[in-house]
C-alpha cells in the first residue's frame, strides 16, 4: 500500500533528496566554487525526470487515499514545467556567474520550488494543493531577492512575499470554507457537494476567494500588481525564470481546482474566469505601450497571456482545457527564448534593459536579431507563426463554449498588444544608432536557446511536434 | 426542476454539515469565556489595582534594549535569524507531541514519516550550522 504510493511521487522524491544532498554536500566542500556544477547537475536531474515522466507512466492513478493524483494532465504539466525550469537554469548560469550572483543555494531553491510545483499540478486534496503552492512560493521569494544588496531586488523580494502571502491567505479562507461547506478537503468529495444549481453560499463564497488567491499566482488581474515590480527588480535569470515554469504549474493547478473539486458547477465559475481574462487581456496589453524597460514589459505581456491561458479555462470544456495547455506550451517555450535574448543584452559587461538601446541591432547582430523577430512576431500572434495557433485554439475554445464577445474582445486585445512587439522589431531594424554600442557574441547557451527557440516557433507549424494530441489527452482525464 | 434524489442528497448533505458545526460547539462555548475571563480580568485591574506610577514603570518596555523614539529604526538581522530559528524547533515540538502522545496507535508508517521529517529538519539545521548563522561575532 504504502509502497504503491510512494513509487507514484517517486520523481518528486527524486528531486527532493538530491535538493537536500546538493545543499548539505555543497556546504561541508566546496560552497559556491561548487555552484556551476549543482547548475549543470541540476538540470541534468530535472531533464531526466522529464524524460522518465513523460516516457513512462500508462494508466491514471492516485495515492495516499487520493491526495496525489497522477494523471496524463498532470505528467503533460510536469514534463513542461521541468524542461522549462532545466533549460532557463542552464541559461542563468553564465548571467549569474559574471554578476557574482550565483550561490550554490540557487539551483537548490529552484529543485525544490519545482517539487512544489509538481505537487501543485498532482494536487487531488485542499492540503496537498496548498502544501504545494508553499513550498512553490517559498522558495521563489528568495530567488526574487538573490541580489542582497540591490534595494531593487531586495524591493522585489518583499513586495512578492507580502502579496503572496495575502493570497495564500485569501486561498487558504476560501479553502476553509469550501471544507467547512462541502465537509471534506479531498476534491473528489468536493465534486459531489459542489453540484449545479445546488451550490451552499458558503461553497460559493470559497470557490471565489481560493479563485482570487490563485489569479494572484497567475498574475491576472486585478490581482497583477506585483508583477512589473517583481520582474524588474529580480535579476533578468530569476525573471526568465518566473515567467515560466510557476505559470504552467499555476495554470495546472488552475485548472485541477476548477475541473477536479468544481467541474459539476461549471457555470458559477466560467463568468469569473471569463472577467479574470477579459481585464489581464485588456490591461496586459495597454500598459505595456508606455514601457521601455524590456522587462517590465515582459510582465505585462506575461499578463496579457495569461489572460489568453484563462479564456481557454473559461470555456469549461475538455477542448478549453486542450487550448490552455497548448497555449501554455507554447508560451513557455516563446519566453525561454526572449529571455535567452534579454539575458544577452549587454554594454561592456554591464546587463541592458531599455530598449531605446537596440538601434539598429540588426546590423550589428543580424542572426540574433531576425531569430527575436520571429519570437516577437510569434508573441503578437501574427499568423503564419506557431504563435498564431495558440491564440486560434483559445479563441475557438471560447467560442464553442458559448463565449463569442471574449473571443472578439481577445481578438481586439491581441491587436493592441502587437504595438509593442513590433515597436521593439522597429527599434532593432530601423531605429536610431546609438554611440556607446550593445556587445556583441555572448554566451553559446543563450544563442542555442534563442535559436532553438526560433526555429520552433517556425517548424512547429506543421503539427505542433504533437503537443495537440498529448494535450488532449490531458484534458480528456481531467475533464469528463 | 429538481429530480428527488438531488432533493434527498442535498437536504442529506445539510444535515451532515450541521451535525459537523454541532462539533464545533464546544469552541464557540470556550470562545465566549475566553472573551468574557479575559475582559473581566482586564477591568478588574482598572477598579482594584494600587497605583503608584513612576517615569520606569510607565515608559513602554522593549526586551534586550531602550525604547527609542521611532520604531522604524535598524537593528541587527540576526535578531532575526535567531528568531527564526525559534520558530522552527517550536513548531518540530508542536509536531513531536502529538505524535508522541498517539505513538501507540501511530503505525510504522507514522512512525517513519516522522523520522523524515526530523532527518530533514537536521538537514536544514546542518546547512545553517556550517553556512555559520549560529555564530556571534
Amino acid at each position: 500500500m504504502i509502497s504503491a504510493d510512494l513509487n507514484i511521487i517517486l520523481p518528486e522524491i527524486v528531486l527532493a533528496v538530491f535538493a537536500m544532498l546538493a545543499l548539505i554536500g555543497a556546504v561541508y566542500t566546496g560552497k559556491d566554487k561548487l555552484a556551476p556544477v549543482l547548475v549543470w547537475a541540476s538540470a541534468a536531474v530535472m531533464l531526466l525526470m522529464a524524460i522518465w515522466i513523460g516516457t513512462t507512466g500508462g494508466q491514471d492513478q492516485t495515492a495516499f487515499w487520493g491526495m496525489f493524483t497522477d494523471d496524463a494532465f498532470a505528467r503533460f504539466a510536469k514534463v513542461a514545467i521541468l524542461l522549462s525550469a532545466a533549460v532557463v537554469l542552464l541559461m542563468s548560469e553564465g548571467y549569474m556567474s559574471r554578476h557574482g550572483l550565483l550561490r550554490f543555494e540557487y539551483p537548490v531553491l529552484v529543485l525544490l520550488s519545482v517539487v512544489g510545483m509538481m505537487v501543485m499540478v498532482s494536487a487531488g486534496d485542499l492540503m496537498t494543493l496548498y502544501m504545494g503552492l508553499e513550498l512553490q512560493s517559498l522558495a521563489l521569494y528568495v530567488v526574487a531577492s538573490l541580489r542582497r544588496d540591490s534595494e531593487r531586488s531586495t524591493e522585489a523580494g518583499l513586495k512578492y512575499f507580502v502579496l503572496g502571502a495575502l493570497s495564500s491567505g485569501l486561498l487558504l479562507y476560501g479553502a476553509s470554507l469550501v471544507y467547512g461547506f462541502a465537509g471534506t478537503t479531498l476534491f473528489s468529495g468536493v465534486i459531489a457537494a459542489a453540484t449545479e444549481g445546488h451550490m451552499s453560499l458558503g461553497l460559493l463564497i470559497g470557490l471565489v476567494l481560493m479563485i482570487s488567491g490563485l489569479a494572484f499566482k497567475v498574475s491576472a488581474v486585478p490581482f497583477h500588481m506585483w508583477t512589473p515590480d517583481v520582474y524588474e527588480g529580480s535579476p533578468t535569470p530569476v525573471t526568465a525564470f518566473f515567467a515560466t515554469a510557476p505559470k504552467v504549474a499555476a495554470m495546472g493547478l488552475f485548472a485541477r481546482l476548477l475541473f477536479d473539486a468544481f467541474g459539476g458547477a461549471i457555470a458559477d465559475w466560467s463568468q469569473v474566469v471569463a472577467l479574470l481574462s477579459l481585464l489581464s487581456m485588456f490591461l496586459g496589453a495597454i500598459a505595456a505601450i508606455g514601457q521601455r524597460n524590456i522587462k517590465r514589459l515582459m510582465a505585462y505581456s506575461s499578463i496579457t497571456h495569461m489572460g489568453f491561458a484563462l479564456m481557454g479555462l473559461a470555456a469549461g470544456t475538455a477542448f478549453g482545457v486542450q487550448a490552455m495547455l497548448v497555449y501554455m506550451a507554447i508560451y513557455v517555450t516563446m519566453n525561454v527564448g526572449t529571455f535567452a535574448f534579454i539575458l544577452s543584452l549587454s554594454r561592456e559587461g554591464q546587463p541592458v534593459t531599455d530598449i531605446g538601446a537596440l538601434g539598429m541591432y540588426s546590423k550589428r547582430e543580424p542572426g540574433k536579431a531576425l531569430a527575436m523577430l520571429v519570437l516577437l512576431f510569434s508573441l503578437a500572434g501574427v499568423p503564419p507563426l506557431v504563435g498564431f495557433f495558440g491564440k486560434l485554439y483559445v479563441l475557438q475554445a471560447a467560442y464553442g463554449g458559448g463565449l463569442a464577445w471574449l473571443a472578439v474582445a481577445g481578438v481586439i486585445a491581441s491587436v493592441i498588444s502587437a504595438y509593442y512587439y513590433l515597436r521593439i522589431v522597429f527599434f532593432m531594424y530601423f531605429g536610431e544608432e546609438r554611440e556607446e554600442a550593445l556587445d556583441t557574441g555572448g554566451s553559446p547557451v543563450l544563442w542555442g536557446c534563442l535559436m532553438v527557440s526560433a526555429f520552433l516557433m517556425v517548424a512547429g507549424v506543421v503539427n505542433l511536434f504533437g503537443v495537440e494530441g498529448a494535450a488532449a489527452a490531458a484534458a480528456a482525464t481531467l475533464v469528463n | 426542476m429538481v429530480s428527488a434524489p438531488v432533493a434527498r442528497r442535498a437536504s442529506q448533505r445539510s444535515q451532515q454539515v450541521e451535525e459537523m458545526l454541532r462539533e464545533y460547539l464546544p469552541i464557540l462555548v470556550f470562545l465566549g469565556i475566553a472573551i468574557a475571563l479575559g475582559a473581566i480580568l482586564i477591568l478588574a485591574a482598572v477598579v482594584l489595582a494600587v497605583r503608584h506610577p513612576d517615569p520606569e514603570k510607565v515608559s513602554a518596555y522593549e526586551c534586550g534594549f531602550n525604547a527609542f523614539d521611532d520604531a522604524r529604526m535598524k537593528f541587527d538581522v540576526r535578531f532575526y535569524l535567531v528568531s527564526i530559528l525559534f520558530i522552527i524547533f517550536d513548531l518540530e515540538i508542536a509536531f513531536l507531541f502529538p505524535w508522541a502522545v498517539a505513538f501507540k496507535d501511530v503505525s510504522m508508517v507514522g512512525f517513519w514519516s516522522m523520522m523524515v521529517f526530523l532527518g530533514v529538519l537536521t538537514a536544514g539545521f546542518a546547512y545553517e550550522w556550517k553556512k555559520g548563522a549560529l555564530e556571534w561575532q
